[in-house]
């Protein structure tokens, strides 16, 4: 055999092995899937293992462990999957405390981690790093959505509310980023608090003409019910996570007509959203929540980059998903410099369809949204 | 700020601390009584309100769901106490802690395995949604009125329950002196079970009934849990008189403090800044109000020191 024909050989085997993708991918997911967040977890893995089963890819395999919404599980749990279960990339954290003590350690240890829904600013800014992926947003936009549309839906008098914790400070920088009314007050509240009577009370008498809140999960049940009965009906509006799939059932109808800022709703315009919405309805007998849709891109995303890359050659493997090669439920999506998407951000309204409470959307609130720590990531 | 809206938030206030004082009887007595600290406490405050919230929706009637609020935590209670609880009356008090903390784990993932993990729909009844125009002209949510008016009530009929009635007889001299009532031939097992069961159907009234106001979901039950403890440690434990004082105590504190401490902040400082530190103090006023109460008074407003 001559040199030539070596050669060829061996560029051949190569480009197979390039194009197989023949190391297999272990997943580690590390979600919420007992206790008070249970629901968010449940529908970011319901999404991820949608998406995983319908590809049948036979190299891609995932554990799935509950980190009970405690940082120090969630750490533990880290550990175990890098060190035993050896797991090449880890997704699934809902929560931005549990985020920030898993990320960056997994990070330094050359593991991918893709972001289903926690991306707080620490990671988008200083904190960037070429192994991490937000899949799903930064936490401020959505908020900012509900800011800049606010105006729009003829709130310019705005009371605005968060609980007292870091993602309600940063809640509230994000509404007020593109909001160009007045803030007339603004309230924190305790974290888990179950009764709003006095807030209310605080609302009816501030002359506001609308009011915004975040308040995720049970803390926006209970406020949206105890608000529809107070009657004091002025507009709300919010981020999707006060109002989504999981938890509007829960407000009935006292949740018709708010107006909720979100990067995807059941009814977005497009054909993998379709396929998706249909698909998840028929696994799993309800629609899918924008954790679902996070979950769902992120395994597609990472199918798309198994395609192109081998894990075992980091760079490679990185610079397939930061091409985000896949049809996103989104629509629109790409990712910028530090490595959190660019799309469009929607207004969405709640609607009742039949007997049961949906959003669709009402209107486009920013195009093309990156986010606000973009300079502050060197990478 | 202008005097209605004080009264309102006073009203409210005096709503939260007549909730807080359902969930506290039942454990003040339970301690009082029998010594048994009880962490599942709150969980018959959540089957209260899944109780509630299943039977509402499969009937479309809130009152029917009410009453089986009671039913079903009277009877959870009650099973609770005949299998587990009268274990350990004579362990101390570290191992009725783990034993009932394990119930609390136990209720919960029993509550997600039967209704799923997703919080359950329960609304107001029709008949008491809206609000209401009180004098001054202050418009109020009826149903906040009416659980004042339960939850008054409720301890109108508790306190001649324990000072007017034979079982309330019993329920005081088995408080101060267990053995000895034992020996004149009452039923002591038998008192625990009923005794038992009483908290635990006042819980499941208040999970019912906060339920409708707020989100009715697994693990509902233990934030109400520490603050009905931080409850009857100021009223003084095994006293309902403290309770009452207590709830309303620890209701109006919280509900003020919220309301006033990020104006009263307002005055000198920056206003985001303002909201901030005032809403985190006032997240610790009812835990400085029970150790000042404590330095004063160590066994509790109405406790045996």
């Amino acid at each position: 055999m001559n040199a030539k024909s070596t050669l060829l050989a061996a560029a051949a085997v190569l480009a197979l092995a390039g194009t197989a993708g023949a190391d297999p991918v272990k997943v580690g997911m590390i979600t919420t899937l007992s206790g008070g967040g249970a629901s968010l977890g449940i529908d970011t893995r319901d999404g991820f293992m949608l998406a995983v089963n319908r590809a049948g890819n036979p190299d891609l395999s995932v554990v799935i462990e509950d980190d009970q919404q405690k940082p120090d599980i969630a750490v533990q749990i880290a550990d175990k999957m890098i060190q035993s279960d050896k797991v090449d990339v880890l997704t699934g954290i809902v929560w931005s405390n549990l985020a920030m003590a898993v990320v960056p350690a997994a990070t330094a240890q050359g593991k991918v981690y893709l972001s289903t829904n926690a991306a707080p600013s620490q990671l988008a800014g200083k904190g960037c790093h070429p192994s991490y992926f937000s899949v799903s947003y930064q936490n401020d936009n959505l908020h900012e959505a509900a800011g800049a549309y606010a105006a729009r839906a003829g709130i310019t008098r705005a009371f605005i509310m968060a609980p007292n914790y870091p993602a309600g400070q940063d809640s509230l920088a994000g509404f007020k980023r593109f909001y160009e009314g007045e803030v007339v007050a603004e309230v924190y509240t305790q974290l888990g608090q179950t009764d709003y009577a006095g807030e209310i009370a605080q609302i009816r008498a501030s002359g506001a003409d609308g009011v915004f809140i975040f308040l995720p999960g049970g803390m926006g049940i209970s406020f949206v019910k105890q608000y529809a009965d107070s009657g004091v009906g002025l507009k709300l509006i919010g981020p999707a996570f006060s109002f989504d799939q999981s938890i509007i059932q829960a407000m009935g109808d006292a949740a018709l007509g708010v107006l909720n800022g979100a990067n995807w709703s059941p009814d977005l315009d497009n054909a993998a959203n379709a396929a998706f919405v249909e698909a998840f309805r028929a696994e799993y007998g309800r629609l899918p929540s924008v954790y679902a849709a996070y979950g769902y891109d992120t395994a597609n995303l990472l199918l798309s980059a198994m395609d192109k890359a081998s894990v075992s050659d980091a760079d490679a493997f990185r610079a397939a998903l930061r091409e985000a090669d896949f049809a996103s439920v989104r629509g629109k999506f790409s990712f910028n410099a530090s490595q959190h998407p660019v799309q469009d951000l929607f207004m969405r309204e709640v609607v009742r369809e039949g007997d049961i409470l949906t959003n669709r959307i009402v209107g486009v609130a920013i195009e093309d949204r990156g986010h606000a720590y973009e300079d502050e990531c060197k990478m | 700020m202008s005097l209605m809206l004080l009264i309102e938030q006073a009203l409210n206030g005096l709503q939260y601390g007549v909730m807080l004082f359902l969930m506290a009887a039942g454990l003040t007595l339970v301690f009082g009584v029998m010594g048994l600290i009880n962490l599942a406490h709150g969980s018959l405050y959540m089957i209260g309100a899944f109780a509630c919230a299943a039977v509402a929706a499969a009937t479309g009637n809130f009152w029917l769901g009410l009453a089986a609020s009671l039913a079903a935590a009277a009877a959870a209670g009650a099973l609770m106490e005949l299998t587990v609880i009268r274990r350990l009356y004579a362990r101390d008090h570290l191992d009725q802690v783990l034993a009932t903390f394990a119930l609390i784990l136990v209720f919960s993932e029993g509550t997600r395995w039967a209704f799923g993990s997703f919080p359950l729909y329960l609304d107001i009844p029709r008949a008491l949604a809206g609000p209401v125009r009180l004098p001054g002209g202050i418009d109020y949510p009826l149903y906040r009125l009416v659980l004042i008016g339960v939850g008054l009530s409720v301890a109108a009929g508790l306190f001649w329950l324990i000072g007017r009635t034979r079982l309330g007889i019993r329920i005081r001299a088995g408080e101060a002196d267990r053995e000895m009532i034992g020996a004149l031939g009452v039923d002591i097992s038998r008192l625990y079970t009923i005794v038992f069961a009483l908290g635990a159907a006042l819980a499941g009234l208040a999970g019912a009934l906060v339920g409708a106001l707020q989100s009715v979901q697994v693990g509902m039950g233990e934030p109400v849990l520490i603050l009905a403890f931080v409850v009857i440690v100021i009223g003084g434990i095994g006293s309902i008189k403290g309770a009452l004082v207590g709830a309303i105590l620890v209701g109006m504190t919280d509900t003020l403090g919220r309301f006033l401490l990020p104006i009263a902040f307002s005055t000198f400082m920056e206003r985001s800044q303002a909201t901030s530190v005032g809403a985190a103090l006032a997240s610790m006023l009812i835990y400085i109000l029970m150790a000042l109460v404590l330095v004063v008074r160590p066994g509790g407003l109405f406790g045996r020191a």
